[in-house]
């Protein structure tokens, strides 16, 4: 069941998807449970940013028909404090020797958004030094300070940037594509043109609700932050069609997420070309699915 | 504080008791750990969890631990949307979803300080656990005093939960015509060395929260906050913490000193 993933190898094609699993607040919900049988063969950070960021204000959830609308804000304590706080204990949870290659260890991939290209280079240069960090996943469902438009959601952007940026690290390099964009396919084939080692899909659908009281004129959004994005089982038939359109037209291995919530769902994504799946908000249900998933993902391939 | 199990536990339900407007869920869970008082779960019922109106529930719910006996953990609901109003239809036999014990809990009063508990509506839950803990760690019950407040009567049938209750009612069909925290203000006058204990809707916390502010009275107040997970991995519960940032509820709280907090904040959820 192992499987080579952009040079890392790992126990099982099940991930965590980013900004889905706090491994450092779920080791003090959970205790040492967490450290003996950790859910994902690769752990994915929360999205690191330069500067820290508190969050876009309450409310931040909204439930929709068969899943979860977000505005979170990505909130994060910074590059910086990220580095030097959260860095070592994620490497004395994942198992991971000083020099990030230990046995039987789960490597560490950091995920990281900026507004220009500038804040990119600076923020993969600084994960290329440290050998704690496995690779690196950019979310570049952000959007551009110069042109207000998010850098994924456009092919021509994307290599721009991408190509500007790829010379900083020399770890493998994961571009987490936005689905909110024409033609994800054609984002993925510039993303590979211009260096990427793999691309991730999907991230959230932008999506919105209106505040329950619905005398109020103008009605009001519901979440604080005005839009957010839209995860669980309701976007799963969209996933599995993006990343059967993705895998069709990119040769660097695709990373599969959406909706899935078990082993059948996970083998649909590897059967239109993922290497890996990753779980997201099945893990608030139950922390517990990951490891679920991986095995059962396990005795699927054993009975074929 | 108790960690809980790394994966969501079917447990089966051993009853429903009615209590007023209120439903006690009580669950088997011999061997589950024990908790602290003011931890909560998240609940979900394993049968026909989805589909309702709106196609939901769909996210497990938070629930105070409301009582731990003889193996058995017992749940406060009412009905007021699509998670609650499954879990009230639960019958003995049915089985239940459970993540927990989660978040932080209460913390004991200091030497010479008395214990006094503030609850409102379904919020009493997590004070009876408290009310039992006080109890078994040698407070004597009338050192305790337990000040409850609810919409109506109907609602008041609640403060059987714990022992030796006053109550208000906004209505006035039980107890003082009016508000707890007009019950907390003179308890506080008569005794100002006690610690107060409150769980509740947003504004009984606020009204709470800034009483002992001016009384310089130190509080521990639960929080009630929508959350997906429960454990620290959505971000989707927090409240704005004093000089800045967030809180998570779920894991910085739910019990979160009043001092962290400038004002507890009125965007409760939609109905859950």
């Amino acid at each position: 069941m192992s499987v080579e993933f952009c040079g890392l190898a790992l126990r099982h094609p099940v991930i965590n998807g980013s900004g889905t699993f706090d491994a450092i607040a779920a080791r003090r919900a959970f205790g040492e449970d967490l450290a003996a049988s950790f859910p994902f063969s690769a752990y994915v950070s929360k999205t690191i940013t330069l500067q820290p960021r508190d969050g876009n204000p309450p409310p931040r959830l909204w439930e929709a028909s068969g899943g979860l609308i977000n505005s979170i804000g990505l909130p994060n304590k910074g590059l910086e404090v990220y580095l030097r706080e959260d860095l070592p204990q994620l490497a004395d949870l994942l198992g991971l020797a000083a020099d990030g290659a230990a046995p039987g260890a789960v490597p560490l991939i950091t995920n990281v958004m900026g507004a220009s290209a500038e804040q990119i280079a600076e923020l993969l240069g600084a994960c290329d030094a440290r050998p704690e960090i496995a690779a690196i996943e950019l979310n570049v469902s952000c959007p551009n300070v110069k042109t207000g438009l998010d850098i994924g959601a456009d092919p021509r952007q994307l290599a721009e940037v991408l190509r500007a940026v790829r010379g900083r690290t020399s770890k493998p390099l994961i571009v987490k594509l936005t689905p909110n964009t024409a033609d994800v396919g054609a984002c993925a084939l510039a993303a590979q043109e211009a260096g990427a080692d793999a691309v991730s899909l999907i991230n959230t659908l932008r999506a919105t609700a209106l505040s329950p009281d619905g005398r109020s004129r103008p009605r009001r959004p519901w979440l604080g932050g005005g839009t957010g994005g839209l995860s669980g089982p309701a976007i799963r038939a969209v996933a599995l069609a993006q990343v059967e359109a993705v895998a069709a037209r990119v040769a660097i291995p695709v990373v599969g997420m959406g909706g899935v919530q078990n082993a059948r769902h996970a083998q649909d994504l590897i059967d239109v070309g993922a290497t890996l799946v990753a779980v997201g908000t099945e893990t608030f249900r139950d922390p517990g699915v990951g490891a679920r998933i991986a095995h059962e993902l396990q005795e699927i391939m054993v009975g074929r | 504080m108790s960690e809980a199990p790394f994966a969501r536990r079917a447990l089966t339900v051993t009853g429903m008791d009615e209590l007023g407007a209120y439903r006690l869920l009580r669950v088997a869970d011999p061997d589950g750990p024990e908790p602290q008082a003011g931890q909560f779960a998240m609940l979900a019922a394993a049968e026909r969890w989805g589909g309702g109106e709106e196609e939901r529930p769909y996210l497990p719910r938070a629930f105070s631990i409301a009582r731990r006996s003889d193996g058995e953990s017992q749940f406060l609901l009412e009905d007021v949307g699509p998670g609650s109003r499954r879990l009230c239809e639960l019958q003995a036999g049915d089985r239940l979803w459970t993540l927990g014990p989660l978040g932080r809990g209460f913390v004991a009063p200091s030497a010479g300080r008395r214990a006094v508990l503030v609850g409102g509506g379904v919020g009493i839950a997590p004070l009876a656990i408290l009310q039992d803990a006080l109890a078994a760690a040698g407070a004597e019950a009338a050192e305790t005093t337990v000040l409850l407040g609810f919409r109506d009567a109907a609602r008041a049938e609640g403060a059987a939960l714990l022992a030796g209750a006053r109550v208000a009612t906004d209505d006035g069909s039980a107890g003082h015509h009016g508000l707890v925290t007009d019950l907390l203000e003179a308890e506080i006058r008569r005794d100002p060395d006690v610690v107060v204990y409150a769980c509740g809707p947003a504004g009984m916390l606020e009204g709470v929260r800034a009483l002992c502010e001016r009384a310089d009275t130190p509080a521990q107040l639960a929080l009630e906050a929508h959350m997906a997970c429960g454990f620290g991995a959505c971000f989707g519960c927090v409240v704005p913490r004093r000089g800045g940032g967030y809180l998570r509820v779920c894991v910085d709280g739910p019990v979160i000193d009043a001092g962290a907090l400038e004002r507890v904040d009125e965007h409760a959820g939609a109905p859950a």
